[in-house]
């Protein structure tokens, strides 16, 4: 926290004008929306838009004992735990390698980075590209193997698509915070336990993942979040939801509901719940920033 | 010594390589799609190599307009996600760098409710307030222009609690030596706080650049003609999996050319990119 013995500048007009641009900008686009958000969510238009009604938490009861939403929220959670696991899986044998390696470092790095800048829906794109079914070159391939390979129709394979491209995309980001979390291990203690006789494995798995534990639990945190709402656009653009509702996640519901079924109250309140996660899942991130860990 | 493994060195090389190929082979498959004819894209398998058609079809993506998108070239949507990240980026340092100046360098009665104001904003991305959001960009007539695109992304915590923690660890007496020598708020702003900050602000642009130039929901609904609209929407535009008729190559140069900016922008700046991603921590 700032010190109050900090030396600052006295002047009473400047620092309003100074924090003007950023406040109006978050009042007109942030507070404001937010706060038609909440009241849309406990009032209820008829199907003509002609009149509003109070109906208190009748949106969201109605919301959580739709099977609809509730399949949702199903698809988020397995969603979401299959993309962190494998994007962090990856990263993390990657970075453990690349830990390892003297020579070609820095280029392997490099190459490592590029799906970072890469957006998610052109991931999603990039992968619907390779599997689909009419033309895509990998999808030829399993066919010819003898497997029933079609995305567009099974859900299963719908979900296995889009996993895919959203851990592709997350890979790097996940590589830099471990490459980071790894170089932050003192060699030292490595070396003390390759001294007493410990192997490679064994090292890996009661020094070095134990110290990355911070490392770990916060990539856990971003990946959840990324998983949650910047994966709109894989979804949007490769599966639109479905087949059925197979892929249609919270955040890609809220938008249909919204925007393509126009039932406002039923979205706003679902926009409410995920205001509440979102604030649970960076509070659950601060408290752990807080109890310090640095990355090199 | 235990780094002097050679067999498990060798092994570390070999997954390391594997993996660049995992995370590199869309994309190089995407750049060998774009330069094939739309003949040979739909003939699967598709060859490993290049092929002949580069200039035909980058030419034509770029120059020439593409129907599916109301004959919309892609050199125009270029310019559009542009214009945007470029936006973006700017318009948010600017902002906060001055709004951390004001609640770091001065005293000022509600200073910790503004600071909370802003603070709380990190919590909530665009997406959980899409609605009401929409209804005030319609409201205020910016669908389809460059300020509705823009201004309402560059309302975020994150930038400005980076320019906070970094001028919290700028001393003391620097502040009050400009102060002895008679500068006031704008020379210790212009002269000392701006070229400290070089760094931080390099790194900053580089994830706010990527930030906005991936945008997708926003630019969605922000943009209702197909000139106004970015590259990665133009490309969701493109495609259709129910008709026969989306130009494949093209489809695959845009792809390319929707990647390529960013791409360019990380690897570049790399050495502030790590550094601004790992202390921004997001």
């Amino acid at each position: 926290m700032a010190s109050s013995t900090h030396v600052t500048f006295p002047n009473k007009f400047l620092p309003y004008l100074l924090l003007a641009p950023q406040l109006a900008i978050t009042i007109v686009f942030f507070y404001w929306p937010a706060s038609q958000a909440i009241r849309q969510s406990v009032l209820r238009e008829d199907p003509f838009g002609l009149s509003t009604q109070f109906v208190g938490l009748g949106n969201f009861k109605r919301i959580l004992s739709d099977p609809n939403y509730l399949n949702s929220l199903q698809v988020t959670v397995v969603f979401s735990i299959a993309t962190a696991v494998i994007a962090m899986g990856f990263a993390l044998l990657f970075a453990v390698m690349a830990d390892k390696v003297v020579r070609g470092k820095g280029i392997y790095r490099t190459l490592m980075i590029w799906p970072y800048a890469v957006a998610p829906a052109i991931a999603g794109m990039l992968w619907l590209f390779l599997f689909n079914p009419s033309m895509g070159t990998f999808a030829y391939m399993i066919r010819s193997a003898g497997y029933n390979w079609d995305p567009l129709l099974n859900s299963n394979q719908a979900m296995l698509l889009v996993v895919a491209a959203a851990a592709w995309k997350q890979i790097s980001y996940n590589f830099l915070f471990f490459v980071a979390g790894l170089q932050s291990i003192p060699k030292s203690l490595i070396e003390a336990a390759a001294i007493d006789g410990a192997g490679e494995t064994k090292r890996f798995w009661t020094i070095i993942f134990p110290l990355l534990a911070p490392t770990t639990f916060f990539l856990l945190v971003v990946n959840t979040v990324y998983a949650f709402f910047d994966t709109f656009g894989i979804i949007h653009a490769v599966t639109g939801g479905g087949p059925g509702k197979a892929t249609e996640t919270l955040v890609y519901k809220v938008y249909n509901d919204g925007f393509v079924n126009l039932i406002l109250g039923d979205s706003a309140a679902q926009s409410v719940i995920l205001m509440v996660i979102v604030i649970g899942l960076t509070a659950i991130q601060f408290r752990y920033v807080e109890r310090k860990v640095h990355y090199g | 010594m235990i780094q002097n493994n050679p067999i498990g060195r060798l092994i570390a090389h070999i997954v390391l390589i594997v993996g660049i190929m995992i995370v590199a082979f869309p994309i190089y498959y995407a750049f060998i799609a774009s330069t094939q004819s739309l003949q040979d894209i739909m003939r699967p398998p598709l060859s490993l190599l290049p092929g002949g058609h580069f200039w035909e079809n980058y030419t034509t993506a770029l120059f020439g307009g593409i129907g599916r998108i109301g004959g919309v070239s892609v050199g125009r949507l270029l310019i559009n996600s542009t214009i945007m990240a470029l936006a973006i980026a700017v318009g948010k340092i600017i902002i906060s760098i001055l709004s951390a100046y004001a609640i770091v360098f001065f005293r000022f009665p509600g200073r910790m409710v503004f600071f909370w104001l802003i603070f709380i904003t990190l919590m909530l991305p665009v997406e959980v307030r899409i609605l009401p959001t929409y209804k005030v960009m319609v409201d205020l007539g910016l669908i389809d222009t460059y300020t509705g695109l823009t201004v309402p992304l560059m309302a975020s915590a994150t930038a400005t609690l980076l320019f906070r923690q970094f001028f919290m660890t700028i001393p003391g007496e620097l502040v009050e030596a400009a102060r002895v020598d008679g500068a006031g708020p704008w020379r210790f702003f212009k002269d000392i706080l701006l070229p400290l900050s070089k760094t931080n602000i390099a790194a900053l642009f580089v994830i706010l650049f990527i930030y906005g130039w991936t945008q997708y929901l926003w630019p969605l609904l922000m943009t209702n003609r197909n000139d106004m609209t970015t590259i990665v929407i133009g490309l969701r535009k493109m495609i259709s999996f129910a008709d026969a008729d989306t130009e494949w190559h093209l489809v695959m140069v845009t792809c390319i050319l929707a990647i390529l900016p960013p791409v360019l922008v990380v690897v570049l700046m790399q050495r502030w990119f790590v550094r601004g991603l790992v202390e921004t921590e997001k």
